[in-house]
């Protein structure tokens, strides 16, 4: 340590034990100043000893996921690039109608989760009494939050493919995945909620509002930057999601044409009941059962294509949620 | 905007701008009698009896704990969200039992509050003021950019915002913040102001907007505010009273309880011999 450095600890030293004397605490002026000194050098040293090894760790785990999306897009790229491979059927190689699958299908799971994981989670902040019960069905989300998609994704299979006779359908993978991604967006939202300040509840409560109107005029609209953040990056956890949908929305991606509006047709885009394989499970299915010649390539660029739309979902969260939030608190 | 701004300028404020809610005739009398709450098994009051008069300003002071802040909450029934809270005895406003005899929505918009953290809505300045009105009336536009004016400016805080309407309320400083509460708490002309430590999260010059703000609305309402701060007691209340574990130990006109306070405690508290 160089002569200014402890210059410095000394200066830093003092200025807060300056403070606790004048709050009436003499226990600090009763110590021994070498021994606080002393101390508080001890207390430095391990404090830069823990940041190092916190930032050695952090170095690790982010070079390891950079260079993991870093060759995926490289192994990927120009496949990815390639405007026929986007837009062309699996036939051909391409993968127009998974990427078309992939996004309605997201769309759909967010039609369905959205509404409910609302009501829920303003249900559970600010209507349900502290309670067993309330408990309960908290920890039921939280273990349903826990389930492996293989498990939601059997279960789907037998429930809405099966039982509801669905079979193989966009509507079935929709409703796996909201049962895959309702607990995320319940917590999501809880605790967005949650961190609405006390206050701004008691000055709408005095204000003469009701608890409805309190949640839907005050609390929603602070927490909106929070729900918004949170429902994309679930978005897309929802959209690289395989295990859940090869046995609900299907392993087949049936060419789709635009111009058809006919929606009991299964070459109908919008058709809800028509099989869906999606850019997830076409990357299974490729490198499980490959039966085209290039099918490394296309594996390789479907790849990149879907981590390059996970990225642009986080980078989206990031640019919405910090917008609105401005738009909530200054603007 | 500009053009806005000259139609208010022109007309008097008081006529349209009252039209939205219900005059308030000044301010009310708030009587408590006999008041006992509990917090489950936990007395926070006892036997409270306190004439609150109207278009005066009240100050309740005490250490913390002694149930100020309980005692204000009953007066607008916040109190009633609280599980397990219930109180026995009565709290009249100008004669009207407000556990009884006044719909519990209506009483919140004749008896403001205004708390110790700035809490304006995740709202334009203009709509935190409007809120009340909107809420509890159908003004018109006109109506209601009056009763904005009005009120922004009965707190001091027209000239500052009011170029910058659209702007949130939560981008003011905290002492704006306050300011705009208080006038928010006004757009529906309550006729009893309750203040829970209004100031001890502002900066000196944005409390001693404030206290004066207390000392003017005092003309034509009944203000209560809680207080740790004994200058501040002296400098803004007519009346003040000194609770002390839950009991309303002594109350008299400002001056009188300072300079002459008949209780031992009372003495001992004012001038620091426990806390
Ligand atoms: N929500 C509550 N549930 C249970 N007990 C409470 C609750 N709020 C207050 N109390 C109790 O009631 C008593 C009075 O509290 P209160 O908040 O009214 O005190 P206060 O005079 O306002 O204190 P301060 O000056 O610190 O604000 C305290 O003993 C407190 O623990
Ligand atoms: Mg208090």
């Amino acid at each position: 340590m160089t002569r200014s450095d402890k210059a410095a600890t000394n200066a830093a030293d003092a200025a807060p034990r300056a403070g606790a004397q004048t709050g009436a605490t003499r226990a600090a002026s009763a110590m021994d100043a070498d021994t606080a000194a002393s101390m508080a050098r001890r207390a430095r040293r391990s404090d830069h000893v823990a940041t190092g090894v916190l930032a050695v760790l952090v170095g690790v785990v982010c070079l390891l996921t950079v260079a993991m999306v870093v060759y995926i897009l490289a192994s990927g790229g120009t496949k990815m690039l390639d405007w026929s491979f986007l837009t062309s059927n699996p036939s051909d190689g391409g993968i127009g109608p998974e990427i078309f699958n992939s996004f309605y299908l997201l769309f759909l799971t967010l039609l369905i989760s959205l509404p409910l994981s609302l009501g829920a989670a303003i249900f559970l902040t600010q209507y349900a009494p502290s309670g067993p019960v309330t408990t309960c069905i908290k920890t039921i989300i939280e273990v349903l939050s826990s389930l492996p998609s293989i498990v939601v994704g059997l279960f789907g299979f037998l429930v809405f493919v099966i039982k509801f006779g669905w079979q193989f359908s966009i509507i079935a993978g929709a409703c796996a995945l909201t049962m895959f991604n309702l607990p995320i967006m319940v917590r999501v939202i809880q605790q967005a909620l949650e961190a609405v300040p006390r206050g701004q509840r008691d000055a709408g409560l005095a204000m003469g509002l009701t608890r409805w109107e309190t949640t839907i005029h005050v609390l929603i609209p602070s927490a909106i930057p929070a729900i918004v953040t949170g429902v994309i990056l679930s978005a897309g956890r929802v959209f690289g999601e395989a295990a859940a949908l090869i046995y609900t929305a299907g392993q087949s991606a049936p060419a789709i044409d635009f111009t058809n509006f006919d929606i009991t047709s299964a070459s109908c885009p919008w058709n809800v009941f028509r099989p869906a394989e999606t850019l997830a499970v076409h990357i299974w299915k490729l490198n499980s059962e490959s039966v085209v010649t290039d099918a490394a390539a296309i594996s390789a660029g479907t790849a990149a294509f879907l981590v390059a739309c996970i990225l642009v979902f986080n980078i989206l969260a990031r640019i919405i949620g910090r917008a609105l939030e401005k738009k909530v608190t200054a603007a | 905007m500009d053009e806005m701004d000259d139609n208010l300028t022109e007309s008097a404020p008081a006529a349209g701008a009252r039209a939205t809610v219900t005059p308030a005739a000044g301010g009310a009398e708030v009587v408590a009698r006999d008041v006992d709450l509990f917090y489950g098994d936990h007395q926070a009051l006892f036997d409270v009896s306190l004439d609150m008069p109207a278009n005066k300003v009240t100050a309740l002071i005490g250490p913390s704990g002694c149930g100020k802040s309980t005692f204000l909450r009953c007066i607008n029934r916040m109190n009633d969200r609280i599980a397990g809270c219930r109180h026995t005895g009565s709290i009249t406003l100008d004669g009207q039992d407000v556990d009884t005899q006044i719909d519990e929505y209506l009483l919140r918009t004749r008896v403001g509050m205004v708390f110790q953290r700035p809490n304006p809505f995740p709202l334009s300045i203009f709509d935190n003021v409007a809120y009340g009105p909107r809420r509890h009336g159908k003004p018109s536009r006109e109506a209601l950019r009056q009763t904005v004016q009005r009120c922004l400016e009965r707190v001091g805080l027209w000239d500052e915002v009011k170029d910058d309407l659209k702007k949130s309320g939560l981008g003011l400083s905290g002492g704006q913040q306050q300011r705009l509460c208080i006038a928010r708490t006004l757009a529906v002309d309550p006729q009893v102001l309750l203040m829970d430590e209004p100031t001890s999260a502002l900066d000196p010059i944005s409390t001693s907007l404030v206290e004066d703000l207390m000392s003017d609305l005092a003309s034509d309402h009944t203000v209560i505010v809680v207080t740790h701060n004994m200058q501040q007691a002296t400098r803004v209340s007519d009346y003040t009273a000194f609770f002390y574990m839950g009991k309303l130990v002594e109350t008299a006109p400002t001056t009188e309880l300072f300079s002459r306070p008949k209780e031992k405690q009372t003495e001992d508290y004012l001038t620091g011999r426990f806390s």
